[in-house]
């Protein structure tokens, strides 16, 4: 049989809605695979071919044994509510084949669909009747709920399931009768455009059409905040784009919800697309309303522009002692002074101090203020109109980048070192009070800043050791993630290069480079297992090394030519000497007793092992590598 | 083409015939609609109630000198407050927009959560910003908690901008070009008081006098707050001049935010000095209702504890 779920609600938050689908695909419809759409105003599930009840089970209780007695069987039989006769004997026990009727697919709906909704997780949810009643993110205010032609009977605060489905706000009926095989068609009828990638891809081809510059987040929180999506092009008075185009198009963009219109990459044209939630606007009333806000919008950018150039981003670096930071850690103005000695630290050049000394100024600009996805770039403009050097804009400008790590990192040294400083100021102030990410829960994006001056690190090549900066489990599991999820490498490789000393990021990269490199070829595996065994033995004579290798205890042949290896092995040789290294590690091995009774001999032994084992240790730590011996 | 005022009359006719008491605007500052003891303290316990009433609100720090065409030191809200929400609140909501002549079918409607938080308040509720063609026209909210309290009976809020609205039906690009009535326009009526005011917030009010008028309205109603539990005749007793010394307290804040006058360190404590004001008078407020609900109603009207709620006239599938 099909079955058709739609629940009807108020406006739900667009990016909220993909997860409450992955929630309702797994739906347990008795054998039937879910199909989920949804619009603002409803979820809906469809699917074919269920059950119309549930089959007919036998379940096989076992009893007491025979030999406890009449009674005990008895009060087996009572408590199964049957009568002793329908109990058989299977050996030396009583035993119950007790049937368990198959039930109407239809009621076990009517009894599951109302939890099933209401457990939908969300972020957050609200109730709308009396205390204590049902939560949702909006209010439910209609549920189609049918089984074949037959309504599966439920109620959920208040609103009774039915058949009766409702269109568009303006333009569609508020009743429609629907089921399985039309509720897409009717509601189209009522304009409103059920699946997804539909509405997706109409307001993709028209805004395209448009001239429109796509943004894919944008088409997504469109096809979400619409039933019946169509684009329509606007204009604005060219005079507006003396503005910058970073503030035009944030306007546009995170305000407005329109795409921007290019005529070439970068260079914005005077106009603008907008989609509506109505199939089309035959008196221009919706561009023509759209076009107005956009120029009030675009006035007030002005009107703070010019506000704002009164006073300098140089004289507003003491007003930031009004901005709070955080409120444990005080103001703006404090973290800039530690930004700023941060930025000396590094070794950033004079630009690279200036620009750290106006990099939260902008904080206090209207622009910011009304635009706070602007901060950071607005300083950078600002500087360049107040003639603060190139170099000292540019740093300001990028100094919030990489904002994930898909983005790139600044593209100057000075903003590179800023950036840094101004992250990891954030990451040692919130750990010194102890407000750290937990699970989850990230409010002040301190897993992002870390990502952030890692991708830096590693991809700028900066010389900074890792212990220079902050070396704790949280920044190490940044940068095993960057190294594992984004540059690709394999864990174990990653473990292994860490659990030598770290280092600057990009000497890391290399290594790990290296490592993934000579795995592939035939001597490593037999050698990380003989460095494994090195450890192990070192591990089990619990062996403190001697200062040096006496040379006169080694033995010749095997002994002292691993030693010769040993020693001329430099640091710059070490990742070519692998295969020359195996064959002698393996004569010593065959050939040679560690363990022997005399103690001189042996410490002398273990401690060349140790020192081998050290060498090789400032690339990586092979005992982590997972070798083919390990694998069961 | 209807004025200022003859738009805010029909939205007034329109939530009047919805069984709504209309009131007139709360004569004690208030920095929004919400705020006016109608909204506040109304929206407590679980007495049904409908309101609607026009609230001039003052955003000391919002003002600029009467210069910018967009933005106002006060601006006129349409306050609507429907206890508990009928189920068909949002399609009331669309035919009110009907109702002062915007043809639906020819606009784009969009509804864009917004959620609603008032720390000095303790209140939160979930809803949307109501966006016409691109202009946001209403803020809607059901309302979840207030004064730290979770709510009897939720209620819909729906708060009109009405410069915003107004100026979107004239079709005019600055708030001051809104004509008020016939011949007189919105510039004519207002725009000294946003000069004056903007001067007076941003660059002359006293510091020091209003730090003083805020610690006075403080003890004033910390002192009032004190005594409720002793105080024998507790109907009588006045929790409503109380919370006068809240929104006093409220503004006083915001004046002093204006002028600049408050520190980082002193901006949180500040806030939590206005809450705990705000969320000790809801307490006495709510205490006081449920004693209201058993006491036979004596008064004039006779009318039960309950007022005498019209129905609505329903859109809402049979």
């Amino acid at each position: 049989m099909n079955f058709l779920l739609e629940i009807g609600t108020e406006e739900i938050p667009h990016w909220m809605i993909p997860s409450a689908l992955a929630q309702l695909e797994k739906l347990d419809l008795f054998g039937a695979t879910p199909k989920v759409d949804a619009t603002p105003r409803r979820l809906v599930v469809r699917a074919e071919g269920l059950p119309d009840r549930t089959p007919d089970q036998e379940q096989l209780v076992k009893g007491p044994p025979i030999s406890a007695g009449e009674k005990a069987a008895l009060g087996f039989a009572k408590k199964q509510g049957v009568d002793l006769s329908a109990m058989q004997k299977a050996g030396d026990y009583y035993e119950l084949r007790k049937k368990i009727q198959g039930r109407p697919v239809r009621d076990l709906l009517a009894e599951s669909l109302p939890t099933s909704i209401l457990g939908i997780q969300w972020p957050k949810t609200m109730y709308w009747g009396a205390k204590g009643s049902p939560r949702f993110i909006r209010p439910i205010r209609w549920i189609v709920a049918l089984l074949g032609d037959e309504i599966i009977p439920f109620e959920i605060a208040g609103v009774k399931s039915g058949d009766t489905s409702r269109g568009h706000r303006i333009l569609g009926k508020s009743q429609i009768k629907v089921d399985y095989g039309s509720v897409e068609r009717e509601l189209r009828a009522n304009k409103v455009i059920l699946g997804a990638a539909e509405r997706r891809n109409k307001i993709e081809t028209e805004a395209k059409s448009l001239g429109a510059t796509l943004d894919p987040d944008l088409v997504e929180t469109l096809t979400y905040i619409t039933e019946y999506p169509a684009a329509i092009k606007g204009d604005f008075d060219p005079a507006y784009l003396q503005l910058p185009a970073e503030v035009l198009t944030t306007v546009m963009r995170h305000h407005q919800k329109y795409f921007a219109v290019e005529t070439n990459p970068g260079v914005l044209a005077p106009h603008f697309v907008a989609v509506m939630n109505i199939p089309a606007d035959p008196d221009g009333e919706v561009k023509k309303g759209n076009e107005r806000v956009l120029k009030a919008r675009f006035n007030d950018a002005r009107f703070f522009w010019e506000v704002d150039q009164k006073k300098k981003l140089a004289d507003r670096v003491e007003d930031l002692s009004h901005v709070t930071f955080q409120a444990k850690l005080g103001t703006y103005l404090e973290k800039t002074h530690r930004v700023v000695a941060l930025v000396k630290e590094l070794g950033g050049d004079e630009n690279a101090q200036r620009a750290a000394l106006l990099s939260k100024a902008d904080l206090t600009t209207e622009m910011v203020k009304e635009f706070t996805d602007l901060q950071g770039i607005v300083g950078g403009l600002y500087a360049k109109a107040q003639g603060e050097p190139e170099a000292v804009s540019k740093a300001i400008y990028e100094h919030y980048k990489p904002l994930s790590m898909e983005d790139s990192i600044p593209s100057t040294t000075a903003g590179q070192i800023l950036a840094i400083a101004d992250k990891l100021d954030n990451l040692r102030e919130f750990f010194r009070i102890d407000m750290v990410p937990t699970g989850s829960k990230d409010p002040f994006a301190l897993r992002r800043a870390a990502q952030g001056i890692v991708k830096m690190l590693v991809e700028a090549k900066l010389p900074y050791p890792l212990k220079s900066l902050m070396d704790n489990d949280f920044m190490r599991e940044r940068i095993q993630y960057y190294f594992r999820e984004i540059q690709g490498f394999k864990y174990d490789e990653v473990n292994a290069v860490m659990a030598s000393e770290i280092g600057a990021l990009s000497n890391l990269e290399e290594r790990l480079k290296w490592l993934a490199r000579v795995r592939q070829t035939p001597d490593f595996e037999p050698l990380a297992a003989s460095f494994k065994r090195i450890n192990n033995i070192l591990k089990q004579a619990n062996f403190k090394p001697n200062e040096k290798i006496e040379i006169g205890l080694l033995e010749e042949g095997p002994e002292r030519e691993l030693y010769e290896t040993y020693w001329q092995t430099s640091f710059e040789t070490l990742a070519e000497s692998i295969s020359t290294l195996r064959p002698v590690v393996d004569r010593f091995f065959d050939k040679v007793m560690v363990n022997v009774p005399d103690e001189k001999l042996r410490a002398n032994r273990l401690t060349l092992l140790h020192n081998l084992l050290l060498k090789f240790s400032t690339i990586a730590d092979f005992s982590e590598i997972v070798t083919s011996g390990d694998q069961k | 083409m209807d004025s200022f005022q003859q738009t805010i009359f029909k939205l007034k006719r329109y939530w009047s015939d919805r069984g709504a008491i209309i009131t007139e605007p709360y004569d004690v500052e208030v920095g929004a609609g919400t705020m006016a003891p109608e909204t506040f303290l109304r929206v407590l316990g679980p007495k049904p109630y409908r309101v609607a009433y026009v609230q001039p609100s003052r955003r000391p720090a919002d003002g600029r000198y009467g210069d910018n065409p967009n933005r106002l030191y006060k601006h006129q809200q349409l306050q609507v407050i429907l206890k508990p929400s009928p189920a068909d609140v949002l399609e009331q909501y669309l035919a009110s927009l009907e109702a002062i002549g915007i043809d639906l079918k020819k606009h784009d409607i969009k509804f864009e959560e917004d959620n609603w938080e008032s720390p000095t308040l303790g209140a939160w509720g979930v809803g949307w910003q109501v966006m016409l063609d691109g202009q946001e026209i209403t803020q809607f909210t059901y309302f979840q908690q207030c004064g730290g309290i979770d709510l009897d009976l939720v209620p819909a809020e729906i708060t009109y901008g009405l410069e915003r609205l107004v100026q979107l039906l004239q079709n005019v690009d600055s708030v001051y070009k809104i004509e008020w009535t016939e011949g007189v326009k919105y510039a004519e009526v207002r725009h000294a008081e946003e000069l004056q005011f903007s001067v007076y917030n941003f660059e002359m009010a006293d510091v020091p006098r209003l730090w003083r008028l805020f610690g006075e309205h403080e003890a004033e109603c910390k002192s009032l707050l004190a005594q409720y539990e002793k105080y024998e005749d507790k109907l009588r007793f006045p929790v409503l001049p109380t919370y006068d010394q809240v929104l006093k307290c409220s503004n006083l804040f915001n004046l002093l935010d204006a002028r600049g006058a408050i520190s980082v360190t002193e901006r949180v404590a500040v806030i939590k000095r206005v809450r705990d004001l705000a969320v000790g008078t809801a307490k006495l407020w709510a205490a006081q209702q449920e004693l209201v609900g058993q006491v036979p109603d004596l008064s004039p009207s006779g009318a039960g504890s309950r007022p005498a709620l019209r129905t609505s006239p329903t859109q809402e599938p049979a």
